[in-house]
């Protein structure tokens, strides 16, 4: 798949779909998205730059080894479950900081918590996609 | 609509058993999934069909207007879809080891953990 | 009552699975860390026993959605008791293996897969609903997966496809009982469905509903027709993750069998009848097989699937007194067993084999050793201070109670088999004379070890054969806690009342 247009627009395709699963993250919490599906938009980002560009240069751009973000992305949704704890609420309640800001919308724990799932998505799906490409 | 989904669900029950019932360790995990996608459809089903209108209510709403769909069943399905993602990489990537390991894809010729006493 | 801290042993665990992901390469950062941090569950999982004896069922609302919409986790003395006793199995086998596990197991991430195991089974026993009971399986059997291929021998790849697709059968079938209560009651929360399938019209479809759940749950816990997976998997991975498996997988099955069926379903007479003959022919199929092995880890394999049977027994009859004696056994069970293959790990470390027509000699040489490793032998038979002995009158009590002669029978003629089977194990491993093996090239043998190595092996036997010696003498506190839980489990009102707090019943 070393056709020139695929790789050109691989190129661009990049940051655009990167913007747009961060995009899907923040929307989640009220309408159709979430850590989920942003981050598995994310994952298919660099899986498509994988195929244009081969497995090795996709690492060198993500210079981290995708399954750290693994740990990452759990103590993110873990802080997010047990931040309750501080204020004598049940695990995992919602927190809110005041009023919702731009571009971001409310923030809270959920939206701390999904992240922290966009982050397990991204190092799973990665580490699961690579390893099966290594194989193959 | 419910009939279509009863139908449905039964051909991917069937398919998923028969496929399960081959020999091949290729099939075998191929029978997962479609027993896998059957269940999800079955929960979907079960917990009530609603046309048109989506789970997801007006932020300005006050009261409840009209009916609504179940979110339940669609995030256990969500969930489940989730875990069955992980469970079938993961058998996918053993399957795959095994060949490499064993070199064949005949489950009869597994049985050496079976039979030596 | 309400304290938002229950789930702090899952949390503990999750704890410890991210902190050692981070020291992913360092494995004698990961084994100190594992240490302490199992270390620091077995405490919090006491300190929560002493609170639910004394203060009765805790919960917290996650989320504080209340009850039964949210996700309740409850303390009840059921879920709590099975949270110390597999923290403590899991802190013997995190120290056993970290003086048997190979290097290049432990830098594939061994240790933060096995917290990972330890937290779904703690999430297992403390959930109150339905479908987060099936989110803690999954956990659990996943991380199962991990630990049964870690390293890539041809044996484990070939026992891990067996295992696998088997449990991911038992998945869908769980899932589809799922599906049709919530279709029967629109809640999944135990406590309220509970209340609600009593006002179901249609029994035969309850009754299906309680047969894939019966089906699913013996799948993972291995009872009689659906136990071949596991004499075929279970000898294969590395002596430590045998301890675990053995000791505690199976026995997340029985306790969520005794859940549902003493919340949800139960009472029905086709499902008692059935459920006393499978126990019989688990009791007898586990006890036959063992028979038949000579390999160590296989005996012990199929002798879990025969005391599954013995749990069954207590299902079955579902009196308080059968009950007693399936929550005894079931703590019981779970420190012997997890002891006996480390046993049988430890064999393997000094001889090279598990064949027990090769072996011999071992209480010449090693005499005191021997003796540590009788305790979970004959504690497993029920040799009487012991601790097996104490659960086998209730069973036999509780099944001539009910006047079901069948089950009688096969209690007594499987712990019988068992005597002998032990009795075969001991004459042939520690006291035939021994012969020279050859020494296999590429393993570490016991001997050689340095002594920390030597400790990190025994040291965890001694522990779980003091706690098993403990449960045998001191009997008379594990049976009041078990009588209490028993109690609970045969009327669960306090439960449905305490989950539901302010709802009209």
């Amino acid at each position: 798949m070393k056709s020139i247009i695929f790789k050109t627009s691989a190129k661009y395709l990049l940051p655009v779909l990167m913007l747009f699963s961060v995009f899907m993250l923040l929307r989640g919490h009220y309408l159709p998205g979430g850590g989920f599906v942003g981050g598995l938009m994310a994952a298919l980002a660099f899986i498509l730059h994988s195929f244009a560009f081969g497995l090795e240069e996709t690492k060198k751009m993500i210079v981290v080894h995708p399954g750290l973000l693994m740990p990452i992305g759990l103590f993110f949704a873990l802080m997010a479950g047990i931040a309750p704890w501080v204020f004598q609420e049940p695990f995992m309640t919602g927190l809110w900081y005041g009023e919702p800001l731009r571009m971001v919308g409310m923030v809270g724990t959920a939206l701390l918590f999904d992240i922290g799932v966009y982050f397990v998505v991204i190092g799973s799906v990665l580490t699961v996609m690579f390893s099966i490409r290594e194989i193959i | 609509m419910e009939l279509l989904l009863i139908l449905i669900i039964g051909l991917l029950h069937a398919g998923g058993l028969y496929m399960l019932l081959r020999r091949s360790m290729f099939k075998m995990i191929i029978g997962l999934i479609l027993l896998g996608n059957g269940v999800n459809l079955l929960i979907f089903l079960l917990g009530r069909l609603t046309k048109g209108h989506p789970p997801v209510i007006d932020g300005n709403a006050k009261i409840f207007s009209e009916i609504y769909a179940d979110p339940l069943p669609q995030a256990l399905i969500l969930t489940a879809i989730v875990i069955g993602f992980g469970l079938q990489s993961f058998a996918i990537i053993l399957i795959k080891r095994v060949y490499q390991v064993l070199g064949t894809d005949d489950l009869d010729e597994l049985n050496s953990t079976d039979e030596e006493i | 009552m309400n304290n938002p801290y229950i789930v702090l042993p899952i949390i503990l665990q999750l704890v410890a699975a991210v902190v050692l992901m981070f020291f992913w390469t360092k494995t004698k950062a990961q084994k100190v860390l594992s240490i302490i941090f199992s270390v620091a569950a077995v405490l919090v999982a006491a300190y929560l026993l002493v609170e639910v004896w004394h203060s009765g069922i805790l919960i917290t609302q996650s989320g504080n959605w209340k009850a039964p919409f949210g996700i309740t986790f409850v303390a009840d003395l059921l879920g709590v008791t099975l949270v110390l006793v597999s923290s403590i199995a899991a802190l013997g086998v995190s120290i056993f293996s970290a003086g048997s596990m190979r290097e290049e197991r432990l830098k594939f991430g061994y240790y933060p897969v096995f917290h990972f195991l330890v937290m779904g089974l703690q999430g297992a026993f403390l959930t109150g609903d339905i479908f987060n009971l099936y989110v803690w399986f999954e956990v659990i059997i996943i991380s199962s997966f991990v630990l049964m291929t870690l390293g890539g021998k041809k044996a484990q790849l070939e026992g891990a496809i067996k295992y696998v697709s088997l449990n991911l059968l038992a998945s869908s079938l769980f899932l589809i009982g799922i599906g049709f209560l919530y279709g029967l009651t629109g809640t999944l929360n135990m406590a309220d469905l509970s209340i609600k399938i009593k006002e179901i019209q249609n029994i035969g479809l309850v009754n299906v509903t309680g047969g894939l759940f019966l089906v699913a749950f013996g799948i993972k816990s291995a009872i009689f027709p659906m136990y071949f997976w596991l004499p075929a998997s279970y000898h294969t991975p590395p002596p430590a993750v045998t301890a675990i498996f053995g000791g505690l997988l199976t026995k997340v099955g029985v306790y969520a069998m005794l859940r549902t069926f003493s919340l949800i379903f139960g009472g029905d007479e086709f499902m008692t009848v059935t459920i006393s003959i499978i126990a019989a022919l688990t009791i007898l199929g586990g006890a036959f097989g063992a028979m038949s092995h000579r390999h160590m880890s296989k005996i012990f394999g199929y002798l879990i699937i025969s005391h599954i049977g013995f749990m069954m027994v207590g299902i079955s009859i579902f009196t308080e007194i059968a009950l007693l004696g399936t929550i005894f056994y079931l703590i019981h069970d779970i420190i012997v067993k997890t002891n006996l293959f480390m046993v049988s790990g430890l064999v393997l470390k000094i001889n090279g084999t598990q064949d027990i027509k090769d072996l011999g000699g071992l209480y010449k040489s090693y005499p005191l050793l021997s003796l540590l490793m009788a305790i979970p032998l004959f504690s497993l038979v029920g040799i009487p201070p012991l601790s097996g002995f104490w659960a086998k009158i209730f069973f036999v009590e509780g099944a001539l109670e009910a006047g079901d002669y069948l089950l009688v029978i096969s209690v007594i003629l499987g712990s019988f088999l068992t005597l002998w089977i032990i009795g075969k194990v001991w004459t042939e491993v520690f006291w035939k004379k021994g012969e020279n093996l050859p020494k296999q090239a590429n393993g570490v043998y016991f001997d050689e070890l340095p002594p920390i190595g030597k400790w990190s092996m025994v040291f965890p036997m001694l522990l779980l054969s003091f706690v098993s010696l403990y449960i045998g003498l001191g009997a008379k506190h594990v049976i009041s806690l078990s009588q209490k839980i028993a109690t609970e489990l045969v009327d669960p009102s306090s439960y449905i009342q305490v989950v539901l707090q302010n709802q009209v019943p």
